[in-house]
């Protein structure tokens, strides 16, 4: 019986040991305790120990024994009892206060009983077990004797030293025989701790009646020992309560004694320690001897002494090759044997080395070792370039396998089939058969090469003649000869009748071979036909049964249907194939042959070419060719002999030929030590006495080792140079174009080339044999082995492209086929050596790719799920961030692709649904393309990071930063005027729906317009309808007769309220009173980016507006009665819109923030409402505001969160400027980067195609539209007006919108008027260039402006002062006009300059336009770059068409029905009454709106209005605007909100006016209005 | 539908940010964010923490212990783009000023498994991940930020996720943080992904449906 190790995860250990702790142990354990219990003080003061420190767990020395199995639980687990007592009372004290405190304190063992850990099979003996005391403290006795005066030093030990003694510890296996059993045993034990100690603490409380804790701790520590009987265990088990000192004693000498062990033997164990040991040894297995000895001290020379035994440090020297190798083998190197191994890792040498050393000190087996004494590695599997995984390498070993197992089936299956006919006739036959049958396709093959051959032939023929005739011509022309070439053909006749019968004969031939082929073809498909025939039938036969039985069984079986098989088999009716047509055949076969072969009857041309051919003395040739012909003989050439890139040696220079021929005939001998790894001619040229030129090198292949001397082949290397030589006589020179033809046409360029003749050889030695070195002498076998599989060394360059050499090479060259260098050539071997003639005429490049498709391209592209996935890495917009693809392609909607679809059709398909006409959709996709392809170069340039873009990093604070931080410190800390400041801007990436607000803050407004009292004569408003407040200011004065005048003191002039919308949320503010109202309220309105997508180009293209509406709430009394008066209020509130101010939600994005007043966008005409009452008003005391036309309002907008709006692309473009420029460009706006970082200085800009132009070159005086011109001739202010309001008409469209990379494009003035929409700087550009040409002083300031931004307006200078234009709105300001919405100045562009302004200020108020002074304006080009002359990019003069009037009225009537639509559909609740009347007045007005461009014609307007609706209570105002899209028109009409009113008897009117300008710019204007019927 | 079998596969981790190997510094916390890709989405659980401030431990591993759980299930169609667990730690420098002391990312272990121990065979995902900062661009630059408490970070932790702007970093590395984790998935096999080890009691589901995903 084993013992067994306790294992932790056993069941319930306490429980089962309970139970069968033996009952009969107890007398004598009892026995044992006692007397040791006796012996233990007196140890202890031996050692001058405390007591207290008994209970120190000791060590205890345990075996350490093999795990048993479950049975043997019950064994271990009687020893519950024995363990527990050694705990509390330390019965055994020989060993265990020594060991104690020497070992480490903390982690030592418990208590144990161990000196005598012997075993005992007897236990009902007291007599032996005194005896066995005896010996026990003898024992201890003199094991203390021996170890007293250790402990002490050892206690002074470090814990690394202990460190090191447990290490030590713990590998027992190797020290076993060597050291004590002392040693043993405590090792072992210390082992043995360490894993009950984790048992225990894995352990559950112990239930009540268990074991404590501490004897649960005891017993775990304690070991376990061997019971011989299962029998004997279960009465100790009983008696275990009381047993506890001599179970300690009994188990231990129970313990280690199997069965049959006698007495005398404990005793010899006892006493003699090498028996202990050799049980130890011999059985260890089998019983756990428990010892309690102290560790013995080793001294450090000891220990390294030991060390030096079980340490090993390899040596760094190289192993001799025949260690690693068996004995008398030679080192083998299989890559000079021609085996691929490939490439080695790197390692160092010494590395290797200490590797190799160390493995032959640890196996000498010398399995490690390859054949060649290398240690056996893998080659390096780190390729070069980037590769696709290998994926399918499993199944590719499995399609190989399967492969091979395929063939050899074939084989097999051929075998038997030869097998099946024991005949030998059929075998023959067969065999036969398939011969002619090879012989037939070798035969057709080779008629294929012959025609094509033949064909090669005559064609050069024809081209030899060809260049002949072109030569003799140019000799004609020079009237001299150069060489003696001349060209003789030969005529051989021809018997005709005999030519004509074999061309006949052979057509014959090859007709009825051709035949035979189609017939056999024929009579296969006719195989076929019949088969498919056959089977055609029988379907339809079945089918005939079929629909018979049906009919019969319709009734019987109606589920009989449902097994019907569908039709879709449905063989169709085969169609027998053609029988072959012999005419058809003869007449292609007729056809080939005219076409390549010689006719029957022509004679055979023979060329020859001779030398024979006579050259004009030099006295008769002009005197250029004599000039020619003289420096041709000072030229002379000679070669350099190189090998191995070292010159060896060169031939003798000699003169060129007239026929530019140099024949050297030198042989020159190499002796040579290495392989040669190059050979290479160098020609030189020399000229008279000067130097040399190297005109070309030329490559010698490398000889086969086959080549000797002798059977070397002269072969001719071309070589060419890439030299310019230009001559001044008739020389043709090198790279110089010059033309055989009299007129110069046909231009050639020659480059200087010319043939090397040469052989190369091997010699041959004295006795005949071939001086080559022999392989093995190669010292780097891999690498010449490479050289020699390089097949550019071995058939030259222009075998390469001949794919049969190559071939043929591949084949003969024997490449080893494992090497992934030759998989290519391997590909083209197979094909070479497939049994076929044919080699493909391409060359694969990837011919692996195929089987790294893991599925076949169809596939790819049916499934819709890897096209979505495709489509969304591709980044395709409609795609770029679709979540979660569906797994299976069934749940892929088809309409998901719908868009994506159209779009791709779209591209070539002008649609003109959604644009009015052609022309605008024309330029609408135009701009399409360009926003694809910019968006394209945007998405290159997004992968490419700067360190900013990753990381965030503080800058080196500079002294002006220092002084600022300081300067902050003594600020106040709440000053009396707060200033808004800069948040910390959020990166877009984590980001949701709700997390970005826009948040409006509406400060206060002036000048809103004021309610017009009603002074008119004649009519005077019914009660009813009377304002509100009008009524309550007036009834305390009803009486009196001067209502009307102190009307403006007593009335509130209007009641304003701000509604803001954006992307349809609608927020206000609350309404405030007066034409100056005061919010002072923050609107917070949330936003949503489209599809969820907050990534910073899906944010920059976001095109939504924010409109910030301005209504007056408008009180109406709707009491019908006066007695209801007293008790109740009965009002109706309406809205009148006054004005709005369009903020794009791109500007705030860019602007992160926008802050200032701005110009309410208010309609021209705005009935019952007038400004002049409240500039009277307050005139008085307001006089800067009264300056200014119109109402404005102070707004604050921010997003909170503030975003990071994206950079510019960081592309360079590249350009046709002068690099020059371009150096100076970057130098400009570094230096004033340097001093105004904040003022914008522009110098270059791209432009539509994507390239960096200098900015000046748009500017040049460009004519306006002449009609424009004609309209105020006297009037030069007035025409320039007109020409601003035209370009303002021009719709605008802003680049960050329609190019979401922030990336500026500047199209040409005429670009802009076809696309007819752009942004500021076009706009600028336009009225810039007509102000030029209308002769002002004009130019381009760039500079910021609210709401814009960085933004582009037009300077210019008359008479006395300046005037600053903006562009899109056509309105001009004087320099000092506060509302001015310019707010800064960076810098001025005219035509042919730029200043950049470097004065304080940069508000156009406070500075001086005088671009002269360079104190104030820092101009581009000066004294040291003068302007270099521009040439402009701009057209000479712009073309204007007169726009179609007529297609102008269309458009008109077409809006004007699609915004009536509108309008009802807005209103689904209520019906919808047109006023044609009043449509056919507002559309008779609109006309001289536009005449007077919407100014003093209200007065006129509404009289008139008066006068014809006298009985209709009127709101409604024009809008205008010029016309782009259809959309626009909507959304304005749409923020008036006069659809939605909603008093029962309202009328609506609505008219479109379209004004059409040149160049199809059309000024569109809309009165919409509604009427409600006085009663 | 139901019958045709499931259309997304589930991944459900939890497990824990064990302990902390950062010889140089003490009180250190931690955070830790997901990254997935477009077809993954967490459906249940946190997909961010952060955990208590932390001491080394007195013995001679000077760990830094949080013991700082994760739990979360996300749901894909597509292991194209499998979680990432990013991680970031801080601690106080000399000044007091919370700087980082370490990035690093591990993806999430693909086979499901958990650290208990089943018939010999222990499926422990555990991993232990380097921890690197971004180091200054310059000499003084590293001065200055050393003196302002105010080291380079990446802009976004999540940024060492991805492999894309890594070639301008330069980076050093700091210590180990130690992970657990436990996974289980559900419907992987069934899509046709199979991920763990050889399963010898998982029962196959019905046949992959035709159109397997790839």
């Amino acid at each position: 019986m084993a013992v067994q190790d306790y294992k932790p995860w056993g069941t319930s250990p306490f429980l089962q040991l309970q139970a069968q702790i033996p009952l009969q142990s107890k007398p004598e354990a009892n026995s044992v305790s006692r007397a040791c219990w006796h012996s233990l003080p007196q140890l202890c003061s031996l050692h001058g120990l405390p007591s207290s420190a008994r209970s120190i767990p000791c060590q205890t020395t345990l075996l350490k024994l093999p795990t048993a199995g479950p049975d043997e639980m019950v064994s271990e687990k009687s020893h519950l009892g024995d363990q527990q007592e050694p705990g509390h009372e330390d019965p055994n004290a020989d060993a265990r206060p020594l060991s104690m405190p020497t070992r480490r304190g903390p982690r030592s063992l418990p208590p144990i009983p161990s000196a005598s850990r012997t075993g005992f099979a007897e236990f009902s003996m007291r007599e032996r077990m005194r005896e066995k005391l005896q010996a026990a403290r003898s024992k201890a006795e003199s094991a203390l004797l021996q170890e007293i005066p250790t402990p002490r030093p050892r206690r002074l030990r470090s814990p690394s030293e202990k460190e090191l003694e447990t290490e030590f510890g713990t590998e027992p296996g190797g020290k076993i025989q060597t050291t004590q059993q002392e040693d043993d045993s405590q090792s072992y034990s210390r082992v043995k701790f360490r894993d009950s100690v984790r048992k225990i603490k894995s352990k559950t409380p112990v239930p009540p009646g268990f074991p404590s804790a501490e004897e649960a701790y005891n017993f775990f520590t304690f070991n376990f020992d061997p019971e011989p009987e299962e029998s004997e265990e279960k009465p100790k088990a009983k008696n275990r309560d009381g047993a506890n000192q001599e179970e300690g004693e009994g188990e231990e000498e129970e313990a280690p004694v199997p069965e049959g062990i006698d007495k005398t033997d404990e005793e010899v164990l006892l006493d003699d320690k090498d028996a202990v040991d050799f049980l130890l040894g011999l059985d260890r297995g089998a019983e756990d001897i428990v010892a309690v000895r102290p560790a013995d001290y080793e001294s450090v020379h000891i220990r390294l002494q030991k060390e030096k035994e079980l340490l090993f440090i390899p040596s760094r020297r190289t192993v001799p090759t025949y260690k690693k190798l068996p004995e008398n083998v030679q080192p083998r190197f299989l890559e000079d044997e021609g085996l691929y191994i490939g490439a080695r890792l790197e390692v160092p040498r010494t590395n290797q080395n200490i590797m190799e050393n160390r493995l032959l000190m640890q196996e000498p087996g010398r399995r490690w070792f390859g054949d060649d004494g290398r240690i056996l590695a893998l080659p390096n599997p780190i390729k070069p370039f980037p590769s696709r995984p290998l994926v399918l390498t499993q199944e590719q070993d499995i399609k190989a396998e399967l492969e091979t197992l395929y063939k050899k089936l074939q084989a097999l299956r051929n075998a038997v089939q030869v097998s099946l006919n024991p005949a030998k006739t059929p075998k023959s036959l067969d065999t036969t058969r398939r011969a002619i049958n090879e012989y037939k396709s070798e035969i057709r093959q080779t008629r294929k090469l012959r025609d094509i051959e033949q064909e090669k032939d005559r064609t050069l023929l024809k081209t030899i003649i060809k260049v002949w005739k072109e030569m003799k011509s140019l000799r004609e022309f020079q009237r001299f000869t150069n060489t003696p070439l001349k060209l003789v053909l030969r005529k051989e006749k021809v018997d005709q009748k005999a030519d004509e019968e074999a061309y006949e004969a052979e057509i014959q031939a090859e007709i009825s071979e051709l035949l035979e082929e189609h017939r056999e073809e024929y009579e296969q498909r006719m195989d076929e036909y019949r088969s498919a025939h056959q089977q055609w039938k029988a379907w339809k036969k079945a089918q005939r049964t079929k629909k018979k039985k049906k009919k019969q069984g319709v009734e019987e079986h109606p589920d009989d249907e449902m097994e019907e098989p569908y039709p879709e088999e449905d063989p169709v009716k085969p169609v027998p194939p053609e029988p072959t047509n012999q005419a058809v055949i003869e007449q292609e076969v007729r056809e080939r042959a005219a076409q390549s072969r010689r006719r029957p009857g022509e004679p055979m041309l023979v060329p020859e070419l001779s030398l024979a051919g006579s050259v004009t003395p030099n006295d008769q040739c002009p005197r250029v060719e004599v000039l020619r012909r003289e420096d041709v003989k000072r030229r002379s050439v000679y070669l350099k002999v190189l090998f191995n890139d070292k010159e060896v040696s060169r031939t003798n220079s000699r003169p060129l030929g007239a026929d530019f021929r140099v024949h050297f005939g030198q042989i020159f001998n190499l002796q040579i030590v290495n392989w040669p790894e190059s050979l290479t001619l160098q020609v030189y040229e020399t000229v008279g006495h000067s130097g040399t030129t190297l005109l070309a090198e030329v490559f010698l292949p490398i000889p086969e080792t086959t080549v000797v001397t002798g059977r070397a082949p002269l072969e001719e290397v071309e070589f060419s140079s890439n030299q310019h030589v230009t001559l001044d006589h008739e020389g043709v020179g090198s790279g110089v174009p010059f033309s055989f033809e009299a007129d110069g046409s046909n231009q050639l360029t020659l480059m200087t080339s010319g043939k090397v003749s040469n052989s190369v050889s091997w010699a041959i030695g004295e006795n005949g044999i071939p001086l080559i070195p022999p392989l093995s002498q190669q010292n780097i076998g891999f690498r010449s082995a490479l050289k020699r599989a390089d097949a550019i060394s071995s058939i030259g360059t222009s075998g390469l492209t001949d794919m049969k050499k190559l071939a043929k090479w591949a084949a003969e060259s024997k490449l080893d086929p494992n090497d992934p260098n030759n998989a290519p050539l391997m590909q083209l071997i197979l094909v070479a050596t497939s049994g076929e003639s044919y080699v493909p005429d391409f060359f694969r490049l990837e011919q692996l790719q195929q089987e790294f498709n893991f599925v076949s391209d169809e596939e790819l592209n049916r499934s819709k799920r890897f096209r979505l996935l495709r489509l969304r890495s591709q980044e395709v917009p409609e795609f770029r961030n679709y979540k979660q693809i569906p797994v299976y392609d069934r749940e892929i909607m088809e309409k998901v692709f719908q868009d994506y679809e159209k779009r791709l059709r779209d591209r070539n398909v002008i649609e003109t649904k959604d644009h009015i006409d052609t022309h605008r959709a024309i330029v609408a996709k135009y701009l399409q393309q360009v926003r694809e392809s910019v968006i394209n170069r945007f998405l290159i340039a997004k992968h490419h990071f700067l360190l900013a873009d990753l990381i965030v990093e503080e800058e080196v604070p500079n002294i002006s930063i220092l002084g600022l931080r300081l300067f902050k410190l003594a600020e106040q800390k709440r000053p009396l005027r707060p200033r808004r400041k800069g948040r910390k801007k959020v990166t877009v990436q984590n980001l949701s729906d709700g997390d970005i607000k826009l948040l409006v803050n509406i400060i206060r407004a002036y000048d809103i317009p004021v309610r017009k009292p009603i002074t008119s004569k004649f009519q005077q408003p019914p009660r009813s309808s009377r304002t509100f407040s009008e009524k309550q200011a007036a009834s305390p004065t009803t009486h009196s007769p001067t209502h009307s005048a102190d009307y403006p003191l007593s009335q509130v002039l209007v009641r304003p309220f701000v509604e803001v919308s954006f992307q349809r949320t609608i927020c206000h503010t609350t309404t405030a009173d007066g034409p100056n109202p005061s919010w002072n309220e923050e609107l917070e309105l949330p936003f949503r980016a489209p599809n969820g997508d907050y990534s910073t180009t899906s944010l920059q293209s976001v095109k939504d507006d924010v409109f910030i509406n301005i209504f007056d709430e408008v009180l109406y009394d709707v009491l019908e009665d006066d007695r209801e008066r007293a008790s109740g209020i009965h009002t109706r509130i309406e809205r009148h819109w006054l004005g709005c101010v369009k903020i794009p939600f791109s500007t705030i994005y860019f602007q992160a923030k926008i802050d200032g007043t701005f110009k309410i966008d208010t309609p021209p005409v705005l009935l019952g409402y007038s400004k002049e009452r409240s500039v009277v008003a307050e005139r008085g005391f307001d006089p800067v505001r009264s300056l200014s036309e119109g109402s404005y309002i102070t707004l604050f907008i921010t997003m909170e969160p503030q975003l990071v709006p994206g950079e510019s692309v960081r592309e360079k473009f590249d350009s046709q400027e002068d690099e020059k420029l371009l150096q100076a460009t970057e130098k400009f706006q570094a230096e004033c980067a340097l001093k105004f970082p904040n003022r914008q200085c522009l110098t270059t800009v791209i432009d539509i195609s994507g390239k960096t132009v200098f900015i000046t070159r748009y500017l040049k005086p460009l004519n306006p539209p002449q009609e424009l011109l004609n309209a105020y001739p006297n009037n030069p202010q007035a025409t320039a007006e007109l020409v601003a309001r035209y370009v303002s008409l021009i719709p605008f469209l802003p680049d960050t919108v329609s190019f979401a990379g922030i990336c500026d494009l500047w199209s040409t003035s005429d670009q802009f008027l076809d696309l007819l929409a752009g942004d500021e700087e076009e706009h600028a550009v336009l009225l810039c260039n007509y102000f030029l040409s209308l002769g002002k002083k004009a130019w381009l300031m760039m500079g910021n402006a609210i709401p814009e931004g960085p933004t582009a307006y037009v300077l210019t200078r008359e008479q006395s002062h300046y005037l600053i234009w903006n562009p899109c709105s056509g309105h001009f300001y004087g320099q000092f006009d506060t509302f001015c919405p310019l707010k800064s100045v960076g810098c001025l562009i005219g035509p042919d300059n730029i200043w950049f302004n470097i004065q304080r200020h940069d508000s156009p108020l406070r500075i001086n336009f005088d671009i002269t002074k360079p104190k104030l304006w820092k101009s581009f080009f000066s004294r040291s770059l003068p302007y270099p002359g521009l040439s402009s990019v701009q057209p000479e003069e712009l073309i204007y068409q007169r726009t179609d009037k007529a297609a102008a009225a269309e458009l008109q009537d077409r809006i004007e029905k699609i915004l009536k639509e509108k309008i009802m559909d807005w209103r689904p609740r209520h019906l919808t009454r047109w006023n044609r009347y009043c449509t056919s007045t507002l559309r008779h007005f609109l006309p001289l709106l536009e005449r007077s461009q919407g100014e003093d014609v209200e007065d006129d307007h509404r009289a008139e209005l008066l006068k014809q609706l006298g009985d209709y209570r009127f709101s409604g105002f024009p809008l205008h605007m010029p016309y782009s899209e259809l959309k626009p028109l909507i959304e304005a009409v749409y923020s008036t909100g006069v659809h939605n009113i909603d008093v029962p008897n309202v009328e609506f009117a609505l008219a479109v006016y379209i004004h059409p300008y040149p160049k199809n710019v059309l000024s569109v204007w809309i009165y919409v209005a509604s009427l409600i019927r006085n009663r | 539908m139901a019958a045709a079998g499931p259309s997304v596969f589930l991944l459900m981790v939890n497990g824990q940010v064990e302990s902390a190997q950062f010889p140089e510094y003490d009180d250190l916390y931690c955070k830790y964010c997901f990254v997935y890709g477009q077809d993954w989405a967490p459906t249940a659980g946190l997909e961010e923490g952060i955990s208590q401030i932390t001491c080394k431990s007195q013995d001679v591993r000077r760990a830094l212990v949080w013991n700082f759980p994760i739990d979360i299930t996300f749901k894909s169609t597509n292991p194209y783009g499998w979680p990432q667990i990013v991680l970031s730690v801080y601690g106080p420098d000399v000044f007091g000023n919370d700087v980082i002391r370490g990035y690093g990312v591990a993806h999430v272990p693909l086979s499901p498994g958990s650290t208990s121990v089943c018939e010999n065979i222990c499926f422990r995902h555990k991993r232990t991940i380097p921890m690197f900062v971004p180091e200054s661009t310059s000499k003084l630059q590293k001065f200055t930020s050393w003196f302002m408490g105010r080291r380079p970070e990446y802009t976004d932790p999540k940024v060492v996720a991805q492999g894309e702007g890594r070639e301008v970093t330069r980076v050093r590395s700091q210590g180990f943080v130690t992970l657990l984790f436990n996974v289980v998935t559900k419907d992987m096999r069934k899509l046709g992904y199979d991920t763990g080890p050889p399963d010898t009691h998982g029962i196959l589901g019905p046949s992959p449906p035709q159109g397997l995903p790839g």
